[in-house]
């Protein structure tokens, strides 16, 4: 059978694929600029063919904990919303790694700080890849730069988070969710049975069977000898997780003397930009981490020892080039450009930064 | 006419003395010991067994769920 | 006939549930959650519905009521208990959910969540148990504590100006097109368990017929907050809390 090519927003691309996924629930509130989840979802009413649940919360944060009951009884569960509301997330999302559950939430991010612009930003790096919520816990992160990623990142997104237990995050821009693009979307997977659930997920709360113990759900232990083991549990997790898991995107490095290290719609950007300087002669390439955690440091690090400079390009004031800073251990030149408040580089603006660096 | 007679079984080392099941009985059959259980709490226990009707309201009330009711019809 | 030939499990009256564990309980002596525990364990005993049944615990007092009841149980963060029942009644409809929360998590941190969860009219039962007073965090003013009520966070009573009134909550919640049993119980004496459990057992047995959201509120105790005997509180809590918190039914419907 032939490929079936779609050309829809990179929102509605999460929400068709999470249906085609057999996602079991979604749970949501809306928020500019990636209201086209829910929406789409309630259009479609998956709930009379697949039987996914969709369900508009009366906030971020009670969608969030929706996310967390769904997800403990080992549902495939989803939430997605936009800056702000992830912020009132974090509650959740640290709940959530600290009960070990895997559940899929995205962000299409907008400029901050506070209320901000609606329009996009890429100022939430920090809140996702170095914390948000309190404790110590890591986020799989995954960062799509085209609607095509936008679906392909949902099976991912998913199958990470059910592989370790732990959350996982879409991290987009408002670029990338309100982008029209053509799209391939996955075939229709069947939901999970609860049979298969419970094989699958044998911690997963639904209703204790006879002769097993009861499951519970929960990030509390007042034991600190008992909490620095489980700590230590999850660092574990996290070590593996950054050992197994990391992907990127790499365009023209092979010859490279210099490389732009972008995500995101600047990763777009950026691509450009690579065109019009290889044009001029300069041999640049483009670094694209897909996985923001797990950050693809040995890597980076690898081309620390083959380039003479890196330019990272951001939607915010500086935040990804500080772990490609890391990364390269300071042995070569880390220029950062970056442009706010959901204002979008052009790619001459970044051939100019890059030049700086030559 | 028959007569209802009730004993309690207290499970001592669970039960904290919080002396409601004292209050609760209708004839008076408990009280706290003057000894305690291992973990400091003076438990409750029978000072009149003969008067215990088994009507459970000891049972009901205590918070521990550390009283079993018996009762026969003699 | 002596005390050693009535015990005979032919003879049994009363006794502590199967589906109460031997884990002994954190709660001080006198404490209203053991009871409410009690009246759990037995309607979902009585109803044979353990294997399907999933319990939301709070975050207070009752944060580890999942150590003494042996079902599956999710732990909530403070005052979400009634999103993650949502979430889990709506994707296994035919499972039996509740919650267990106290005053603040309730009537303070999760209001929204609570009347938003009644609002839709959630098939779940929220058990409230309302003594006025924050217990686990050392007795601290509650939204249900009473005017004049001297608290670790309003230790010259609740007064008005600042702090508000007590917040009636089930009140509230009966005004719900989405609620179809609000009630307030007790567990003070032996006729009032008997009641509250019957109250609770139409409870759940709403929630499996899918009439909307049941709210049992239990009146209670709290001996070590209010600094007084368990038996003083008792009393206390008919004077005092009574008039305020009247017993019965707000909806039953």
């Amino acid at each position: 059978m032939e490929d079936e090519v779609k050309l829809m927003k990179g929102n509605e691309a999460i929400a068709h694929a999470a249906i085609r996924y057999g996602a079991d629930g979604y749970f949501g509130y809306p928020i500019t600029p990636q209201s086209e989840i829910m929406e789409t979802l309630m259009d479609e009413k998956p709930w009379e063919t697949t039987g996914m649940v969709v369900l508009q919360a009366e906030s971020e944060v009670s969608a969030i904990n929706m996310v967390y009951g769904g997800a403990a009884c080992g549902k495939r569960v989803m939430t997605s919303s936009s800056s702000p509301g992830i912020s009132l997330k974090q509650e959740g999302i640290s709940y959530m790694a600290g009960a070990e559950l895997p559940a899929l939430i995205v962000n299409v991010m907008r400029g901050g700080p506070g209320l901000g612009t609606i329009q996009p930003s890429q100022a939430d790096y920090f809140q996702t890849v170095k914390g948000g919520g309190h404790g110590d816990y890591r986020l799989i992160t995954l960062a799509p730069a085209s609607v095509q990623e936008m679906a392909d990142h949902v099976a991912l997104g998913f199958d990470l988070a059910f592989k370790y237990n732990n959350p996982a995050m879409i991290l987009a821009d408002g670029v990338i969710g309100q982008m029209m693009e053509k799209v391939i979307l996955p075939e229709q997977k069947p939901r999970k049975t609860e049979e298969e659930i419970r094989k699958e997920q044998p911690w997963a709360t639904l209703g204790k069977t006879h002769g097993r113990k009861p499951n519970i759900i929960t990030s509390l232990e007042l034991d600190p000898a008992v909490m620095e083991q489980n700590n230590i549990r999850f660092q574990q997790k996290y070590n593996q997780i950054e050992e197994n898991e990391v992907i990127y995107e790499e365009l023209l490095c092979d010859d490279a003397e210099y490389l732009i290290v972008a995500f995101g719609s600047t990763a777009r950007i950026s691509q450009t930009t690579v065109e019009l300087a290889r044009k001029e002669g300069i041999k640049v390439g483009l670094f694209r981490p897909i996985t923001l955690w797990p950050f693809p440091k040995k890597k980076l690090k690898a081309y620390s020892e083959k380039v003479k400079g890196i330019l990272t390009v951001e939607l915010n004031a500086g935040q990804m080039v500080e772990d490609v800073k890391l990364a390269v251990e300071c042995k070569i030149p880390v220029n950062f450009y970056g442009r706010l408040g959901g204002i979008v580089p052009t790619p001459d603006e970044v051939l100019d930064e890059l030049k700086k660096l030559l | 006419m028959a007569k209802i007679k009730g004993t309690v079984v207290v499970d001592t080392e669970r039960c904290k003395g919080c002396d409601l099941c004292v209050v609760a009985c209708p004839t008076d059959v408990l009280e706290l010991a003057k000894e305690v259980n291992s973990k400091g709490y003076n438990y409750a226990r029978m000072k009149n067994p003969d008067e215990c009707i088994g009507c459970a309201n000891c049972g009901y009330v205590c918070p521990d769920g550390c009283i079993t009711i018996y009762k026969v019809k003699i | 006939m002596n005390t050693l030939e009535i015990i005979k499990p032919e003879n049994l009256v009363y006794g502590k549930p199967r589906l109460m564990n031997d884990n002994p309980m954190h709660y001080c002596p006198g404490c209203s959650h053991g009871v409410i525990h009690k009246l759990i364990a037995e309607v979902i005993e009585e109803m044979g519905m353990e294997e399907q049944t999933i319990g939301i615990a709070p975050v207070g007092c009752a944060v580890f009521a999942y150590n003494y009841l042996d079902i599956d149980w999710q732990e909530a963060a403070h005052g979400r208990a009634p999103a993650l029942a949502t979430a889990v009644k709506r994707l296994n409809p035919d499972k039996m959910v509740f919650t267990y929360q106290g005053d603040g998590d309730l009537a303070a941190i999760g209001t929204a969540e609570t009347i938003h969860a009644c609002n839709r009219g959630e098939n779940i039962v929220i058990v409230f148990v309302n003594n006025a007073i924050y217990g686990m965090t050392g007795g601290q003013m509650a939204p249900t504590t009473l005017l004049g009520m001297s608290t670790a966070t309003c230790p010259h009573g609740r007064n008005v100006e600042l702090n508000g009134y007590p917040l009636k909550i089930s009140d509230l919640l009966a005004q719900l097109d989405g609620t179809c049993l609000v009630t307030r119980q007790a567990v003070h004496t032996a006729a009032a368990v008997k009641k509250a459990k019957k109250m609770l057992r139409k409870a759940f047995e709403n929630s499996m017929s899918h009439k909307g959201t049941s709210i049992v509120e239990f009146v209670s105790t709290c001996a070590s907050g209010w600094k007084m005997s368990p038996d003083q509180s008792n009393k206390w809590m008919v004077e005092n809390m009574f008039p305020k918190y009247p017993l019965g039914d707000l909806k039953d419907i």
